[in-house]
């Protein structure tokens, strides 16, 4: 092994920085899934039947369906009768009305968390709406959004105060018999976010969700749904950390997303849930299913994310763009390290004329880590002067990683244009060498090097999220970056 | 695989066992037996199988193919198959898959040199054969190369012994000649250490008849031997070819393989090159020329096993009318195969609205010390060029055939055998719409 391995490998084994554990009681249902489980969860939350038919129907489909066996990733089969649907934390009542009846316990964990509610005017633009477990415990600006007409709240209680705009757009993206794990999270999803742009409304600040997962054999189920009307713009922020803890957590969200006619969306993810330790045990199974569906006339969906967390990474946020002259991107940073296992990339299904849509995926292994781009890019009959460019790379750091890239191009139309470019490397011994020549430790120059590859995704994330998506990525390489 | 389509099959394998050569060698018995088993139970691929999502062999398997019991009088005289061959090559025609000796002229060959048919050398030899035709320890890649072991009765036999070089081209001539014949070709390359061979593998027809080939090509490059292996697919319009290329590289050696698919309905093609041991390098070209209803898939895989393997490829693609290509390329550096270097294009132009081009290549990664890239597009011609030829007095059809020609014969450029070469540039002419008028 060379001297720098050596170096990179000592600066690869520093521990999960954010493992901590909040004991707080939890009012669950037992463990299983049934239709009993499923009517339980549904009159725990008080939903109306539309919503209880729907997720009937989308649990008798996923018992036809059987779990997906076609990726890269390798885990212990899932027992899917030994998972908790739903938990709440406890209280008293129905939910908080204010932060003073919010559990102190709670507050302490965002605290740690660097989400400060009690200091949220303070938030520079960000509004939290902070999912503790499964249900939402504290929405902030509201009534500042409300005044331009967006609603911002928990899925629960969109469900209650906006059945007619959820049951317009549940589904409409990520209908519940699109794969195993979507038809699962519609059966079972506890909560999550709804977001409503109204038309030409420019959302003024930052929308932000955490989602924290913490009980025991919980399995996460969340639904976001955003809809951005005609001309309406929202730049939406999704991060995560877990408590350290040693069992495998399953975690199924759907994320759909729906610009009209003109309308922008950027999403933005980071995700640092418990990665299992270095020997690769426990760490969440992330298996989560996003999709936008530009519907309109020159509408725009970016996905953003910054992957460095979870035992295994499942997810394709996809773009389906069906409106003309519309646009979607994709951005992503992976990196796995010690057993980590991402399969990740996107889609992107052009429709209409003059689809324009740009794909740039940087997969970093480290450690025994594998890291797999597997995207697809479809232009269909009716895609004239459709573009897609795609760029995906891979950075290799240590010998027993891996990397891999699967781009499936499919086109049906001679006037659409798709350029897909890829390449796998390793940080060049002459790169740190000259950094160091130039005065840089080891670490510095790693570091240097891996934030430099990075670049291009990273300056696509706002302000804020691009200084934690360094962070995260430095806590990942463990020390490696400064 | 449904039951009546397997009973044809069992019907064809049970009355063709004792017709087939190596009736007395009980290991080709054996292995006969096992591959026919292995093809029953594994069918016909289906498009719910990844490596064949794109490429539906329903037709082939609905066509009831037989294999031709005895070399059909070839329809055509023997000019005609003159015409086919590479000025200066030593020549191997075979008929439905069939050795025909009389069509053929190999020459006096260079000391350490032998090439025979199979069928030949079967009957002479067969422990030569014994390893090229055991199957890989992870078994048949799929239904057809089963198929293929069960059933292989002929194709070329080439051994060269350590250094010998055979000099001329070797031409291979596969003519199939009668209606829904299906010829199960077989092609055996063991190149010694230091041993130098071009061979051209060319897949015609006599007219335009409905048949199937299912040819699968082994070649055995060991340490410092250089083989060129060129694949010319010109069947009918209404066959089907199904093809396999496997190589597997020893220390040092080289391997260059092209492809080209211009005829056929549905063509796919396989090729499988293992560098596998150190500093072995190969070069895979190819081209798909198609017009029509043609489906022309061309998979790839070459695996880096041993460290310091050098792999390039280079294919490109020509739509029109309603025709679908696909390409996959696939290329894996193994564990320890440090110092890797694998590059990958692969281009696409679509002429029309209705042809269809998926392309997937794909990297698989293992070890760190690594240079490999890929790239992939599809689309068409630029306007503008067509404009600057049109402003210079160049008919819209002659430039949109000149920019057509470009494209395509950038691949044909890389072919060192000049008659190989004059060969695809007229057949490329012949298939451009104003290509008469492009000037050499």
């Amino acid at each position: 092994m060379a001297p720098e391995t050596m170096e990179l490998e000592k600066l690869l084994d520093r521990g999960y920085g954010q493992g901590f554990y909040t004991p707080i009681e939890a009012d669950s249902v037992p463990r299983g899934l049934n239709e009993q489980i499923i009517r339980a969860i549904s009159a725990k939350k008080n939903e109306p039947q539309f919503m209880l038919d729907w997720r009937l129907k989308a649990y008798r489909h996923w018992l036809t369906l059987s779990e997906p066996r076609w990726s890269t990733v390798v885990h212990p089969p899932i027992d899917y009768q030994a998972i908790s649907y739903y938990s709440a934390p406890k209280s008293k009542k129905d939910r908080p009305q204010s932060l003073d009846e919010v559990d102190p316990e709670l507050l302490r964990t965002y605290e740690k968390l660097g989400v400060p509610l009690q200091e949220r005017e303070m938030l520079a633009g960000v509004a939290v709406d902070a999912v503790f477990d499964s249900v939402s415990v504290a929405t902030t600006f509201k009534d500042k959004l409300g005044e331009l007409g967006i609603i911002f709240c928990s899925f629960s209680e969109a469900v209650r105060e906006h059945p007619d705009l959820v049951q317009q757009y549940l589904g409409s993206v990520v209908p519940h018999t699109d794969n195993y794990f979507a038809a699962l999270n519609s059966a079972v999803f506890s909560d999550g976010s709804f977001c409503y742009i109204p038309p030409g409304v420019r959302c003024p600040m930052e929308l932000s969700t955490y989602f924290r997962i913490n009980a025991m054999n919980t399995g996460q189920f969340e639904r976001t749904l955003i809809v951005a009307d005609r001309g309406a713009y929202v730049s939406y922020l999704e991060g995560c950390t877990a408590p350290m803890r040693d069992e495998n957590q399953l975690h199924a969200a759907v994320v759909e997303l729906v610009a009209l006619d003109d309308a922008q969306i950027k999403y933005a993810t980071v995700q640092n849930w418990y990665p299992g330790d270095k020997d690769g045990r426990g760490g969440i199974y992330n298996f989560v299913t996003k999709r936008g569906l530009c519907r309109g006339a020159r509408s725009r969906i970016s996905w953003t994310q910054v992957e460095t967390g979870s035992a295994i990474t499942w997810k394709y946020p996809s773009v389906v763009l069906q409106g003309d002259d519309s646009v979607g991107a994709f951005y992503s940073v992976a990196l796995t390290n010690h057993h980590q296992q991402a399969d990740t990339g996107t889609k992107m299904i052009h429709l209409g004329r003059n689809t324009k849509s740009t794909i740039v995926s940087k997969g970093i292994s480290a450690g025994r880590g594998h890291n797999a781009y597997r995207g697809l890019v479809r232009m269909s009959k009716n895609a004239a002067n459709a573009r897609n460019y795609t760029q995906c790379d891979s950075l290799l750091l240590g010998d027993r990683c891996a990397a891999h890239t699967f781009p499936y191009i499919e086109v049906k139309n001679a006037s659409a244009r798709v350029e897909h470019e890829a390449s796998t490397s390793r940080i060049g011994e002459d790169q740190l060498f000259y950094c160091q020549s130039r005065g840089l430790g080891p670490e510095d120059a790693v570091s240097m090097i891996v934030n430099g590859f990075c670049k291009d995704v990273f300056k696509e994330l706002p302000m804020e999220f691009a200084v934690e998506a360094q962070k995260l990525l430095g806590v990942s390489l463990e020390g490696s970056i400064g | 695989m449904n039951a009546i389509v397997a009973d044809n099959f069992a019907a064809d394998f049970e009355r063709l066992k004792p017709l087939l050569p190596g009736v007395y060698v009980p290991w080709l018995r054996a292995l006969r037996e096992e591959a026919f088993a292995d093809f029953l139970d594994k069918g016909f691929p289906s498009t719910r199988q990844e490596d064949w999502k794109y490429t539906s062999v329903a037709a082939i398997e609905k066509g009831r193919f037989v294999p031709a019991a005895a070399a059909a009088e070839v329809c055509w005289d023997v000019g005609c198959v003159g015409s086919q061959e590479l000025p200066g090559a030593r020549v191997m025609v075979f008929v439905d898959g069939r050795y025909a000796p009389e069509l053929s002229h190999l020459g006096s060959l260079p000391a350490g040199v032998t090439v025979a048919s199979l069928a030949a050398t079967i009957e002479r030899e067969p422990e030569r054969l014994r390893a090229a035709l055991t199957p890989a320890e992870a078994g048949y890649a799929s239904g057809f190369a089963a198929l293929n072991a069960a059933f292989l009765c002929d194709g070329a036999y080439v051994g060269l012994a350590p250094g010998a070089d055979l000099a001329e081209p070797l031409h291979l001539l596969f003519v199939a000649a009668t209606r829904n014949a299906a010829a199960h070709v077989r092609n055996v390359i063991a190149a010694g250490a230091g041993s130098r061979a071009c061979i051209v593998e060319h897949h015609v027809s006599a007219e335009a008849l409905p048949y199937f080939t299912n040819a699968v090509t082994s070649i055995d490059v060991e340490r410092n031997a250089s083989i060129e292996h060129h694949k010319l697919q010109d069947e009918s319009l209404l066959a089907f070819h199904v093809a396999a290329v496997r190589a597997d590289l020893g220390e040092a050696s080289s391997f260059a393989s092209t492809s080209f698919a211009f005829g056929a309905a549905l063509s796919r093609t396989g090729i499988d090159v293992g560098l596998n041991a150190e500093k072995a390098s190969c070069n895979l070209d190819g081209l798909y020329l198609i017009d029509g209803r043609q489906h022309a898939d061309h998979h790839t895989r070459i695996d880096h096993a041993r460290p310091r393997g050098r792999s390039r490829e280079f294919y490109k693609g020509v739509l029109d009318g309603a025709s679908r290509a696909v390409f996959n390329g696939r290329v894996i550096v193994h564990a320890d195969a440090q110092q890797s270097d694998a590059q990958q294009t692969n281009r696409n132009l679509l002429l029309s609205d209705q042809a269809e081009a998926d392309t997937k290549p794909q990297l698989e990664i293992w070890a760190d010390d690594v240079k490999c890239a890929h790239g992939a597009t599809v689309g068409q011609l630029d306007p503008d060029q067509i404009f600057y030829l049109q402003a210079r007095g160049v008919d819209g059809e002659t430039a949109r055939s000149m920019l057509v020609y470009g494209f395509a014969a950038e691949v044909i450029e890389r072919i060192g055998l000049l008659g190989l070469r004059r060969r695809l540039e007229n057949l490329l002419r012949s298939r451009l719409p104003a290509g008469r008028g492009i000037m050499r």
